[in-house]
């Protein structure tokens, strides 16, 4: 890993947080590249962002960047934000309305000599695309502007960690992958470690080498971001990266050389089999499945691999963008997601009979 | 036309004073965490609700010979601070200080914190965030500031009465004059002052508000649009 990764190893208790105090406890290592911290919103991410920046203080722990200790309770290093290095670009991107795009650019490079410094506003103005809006006011610019400002703005520092705390919300997703493309092509030469706040699980996929996944304040789970959308490991986490349906079930019996269990679908008598789990019979446990990953049959199907066959009925149908949302009520009610053609070729309508099938593995359990 | 002059003069003095003065104390008031602080908001507050008279009896007893500002004062300047135009001064900040310190706190308050750590994290030192951004995005307030600390020592009348007395040319100001030709059935004079200051205060107070509405309206407008 290089020596310029940032490590951060954070205890933070806030006890005035309501409902109930928030606790902090992360360890951290970011090497350079785009990591994303995903997580559902009072995870803690941006709490997170505001310990390293030097916004917050936490109550111990260490952060540093390579070897330069920015905090370190233990030997009472606690550098003020002014003195960190670290750029940090916030969700309402705090542009300054006082002052024109230059200005605002140039806002942290008034001490660097005055040829490097135009030399530098330069750079950043081009490679964020923004030169032809140096003199015009932060108002008068569209969202994807004032955000290419930002960057621009906490970039020509030459920081050695770079924050982003939603930044790119409310963008279409073209404009958003041109915003990042241009911040990679920025990143390939100063190679720094960039933390990446989002709650948006496209964003996760599309934009992250790695991905750290936080919930009430700990790190749940960190790897590559395909894997980790596809298999969530907790409740809040399985809602938050679109699992449609989550519900529990009752083990009934496992069965360990198959790896797989028997478990009771809610309080009805509807039986599926799902991965083997840490559990035990008549253990509660959470079942998730996304909606995309449920097939119908408007006849009970026959020769299939896939263990879980339940017969319900046709409560809804609706079109929602391109899918049509079919809800199936089978001991439990289950959203399926199937496509308009499929739709038609079935001919569902409300009310009628129909087999839902799901995979053993397309089942996850999930933990509260 | 002596009293209008020398109530100018005491109201632009006292301006000026309040300026420096409130600028540090309303940064403070609108950035501390400490948990003590509606205290000294309760203190800045006071002479909203004390009467002139009050205030001005505890100043006189504080400028006198025996009170401590008055003893400090004779020993510096070898003369007492009591009905002197310096003492007229010096009540008169104490009574316009929550005019002063209110709309600064209360429009550096109203500033996005988030600027302030966009600021900071760019590396700016809590005085250049100050000179580059919360003072440029607060001038409305600054202008209120100024406007009401001159209008409210130009009308001040019982602090004045009771620290400076109605010696002419050093503490007689338009208020206590207009009074004196009340009290001597002077009608016409009294009228002629009330109707100058009337005027001359409407005539400010406009001037500086639209100054105010078209500067907010071209840097930051803190005005729903």
């Amino acid at each position: 890993m290089s020596s310029r990764h940032l490590a951060v190893q954070v205890k933070l208790v806030r006890r005035t947080a309501t409902p109930s105090p928030f606790t902090l406890d992360i360890g951290l290592e970011v090497p350079s590249g785009i990591t994303i911290l995903f997580g559902p919103s009072g995870a803690g991410k941006s709490t997170l962002l505001d310990c390293i920046a030097g916004l917050l203080r936490p109550d111990a722990g260490r952060i540093a960047v390579g070897e330069d200790a920015l905090f370190d309770s233990d030997r009472r290093v606690d550098l003020p934000p002014q003195r960190r290095r670290t750029a940090y670009v916030f969700q309402s991107l705090a542009l300054f309305p006082n002052m024109t795009v230059e200005e605002n650019v140039a806002y942290g490079v008034s001490n660097v000599r005055e040829q490097e410094r135009s030399v530098r506003i330069g750079e950043l103005l081009q490679a964020f695309r923004i030169e032809n809006l140096r003199a015009r006011n932060p108002e008068e610019i569209s969202g994807g502007e004032k955000q290419r400002v930002a960057l621009a703005r906490s970039l020509v520092t030459l920081p050695r960690v770079l924050l982003l705390d939603e930044p790119l919300t409310g963008l279409d997703s073209e404009l958003k992958a041109s915003i990042v493309g241009d911040l990679r092509a920025w990143n390939t030469a100063q190679k720094i470690p960039i933390l990446y706040v989002t709650h948006s699980r496209d964003e996760v996929g599309a934009l992250g080498e790695r991905v750290v996944v936080l919930d009430h304040g700990r790190i749940v789970s960190e790897g590559d971001p395909h894997e980790i959308l596809a298999a969530p490991r907790s409740k809040r986490l399985a809602l938050a990266v679109g699992f449609e349906n989550l519900v529990d079930a009752t083990v009934l019996e496992l069965r360990e050389t198959d790896g797989v269990m028997r478990v009771r679908l809610a309080d009805s008598a509807s039986e599926i089999e799902v991965p083997l789990g840490y559990a035990a019979p008549n253990d509660r446990v959470n079942v998730a499945i996304r909606a995309g990953d449920i097939l119908l049959a408007t006849q009970r199907p026959a020769g299939l691999s896939a263990r879980n066959i339940l017969e319900g009925k046709l409560v809804s149908l609706e079109q929602r963008g391109g899918v049509i949302v079919a809800r199936v009520e089978a001991g439990v009610t289950l959203t399926v997601h199937v496509t308009a053609s499929a739709a038609r070729a079935l001919e569902l309508t409300v009310g009628s009979s129909i087999w839902i099938v799901v995979k053993t593995h397309s089942c996850h359990l999930v933990s509260d | 036309m002596e009293a209008l002059l020398l109530s100018i003069r005491l109201a632009v003095c006292v301006s000026a004073i309040l300026f420096v003065i409130g600028l540090p104390l309303a940064y403070w008031l609108a950035y501390s965490k400490w948990r003590g602080k509606f205290l000294v908001e309760s203190v800045v507050a006071l002479p909203l609700v004390l009467p002139p008279t009050v205030l001005g009896f505890y100043v006189l007893v504080a400028m006198g010979t025996r009170g401590p500002l008055g003893k400090f004062w004779q020993a510096t300047f070898g003369h007492g601070l009591a009905f002197t135009f310096s003492g007229l001064v010096a009540a008169s900040v104490l009574y316009s200080l929550p005019f002063a310190v209110q709309p600064l706190a209360a429009s550096f308050e109203s500033i996005d914190r988030k600027l302030l750590d966009a600021s900071a994290v760019l590396g700016a030192s809590a005085l250049r965030t100050l000179r580059r951004v919360i003072l440029p995005m607060s001038i409305p307030g600054v202008i209120t500031a100024l406007v009401l600390s001159f209008a409210h020592t130009l009308g001040e009348f019982g602090v004045v009465l009771m620290v400076g007395g109605n010696l002419p040319g050093a503490t007689r100001t338009v208020s206590i004059d207009i009074y004196d030709h009340v009290q001597s059935l002077e009608y016409a004079e009294a009228n002629r002052m009330a109707l100058l200051l009337l005027v001359f205060s409407f005539v400010v107070l406009s001037v500086v508000y639209g100054i105010n509405r078209r500067i907010a309206r071209r840097i930051w407008s803190p005005w729903p649009k």
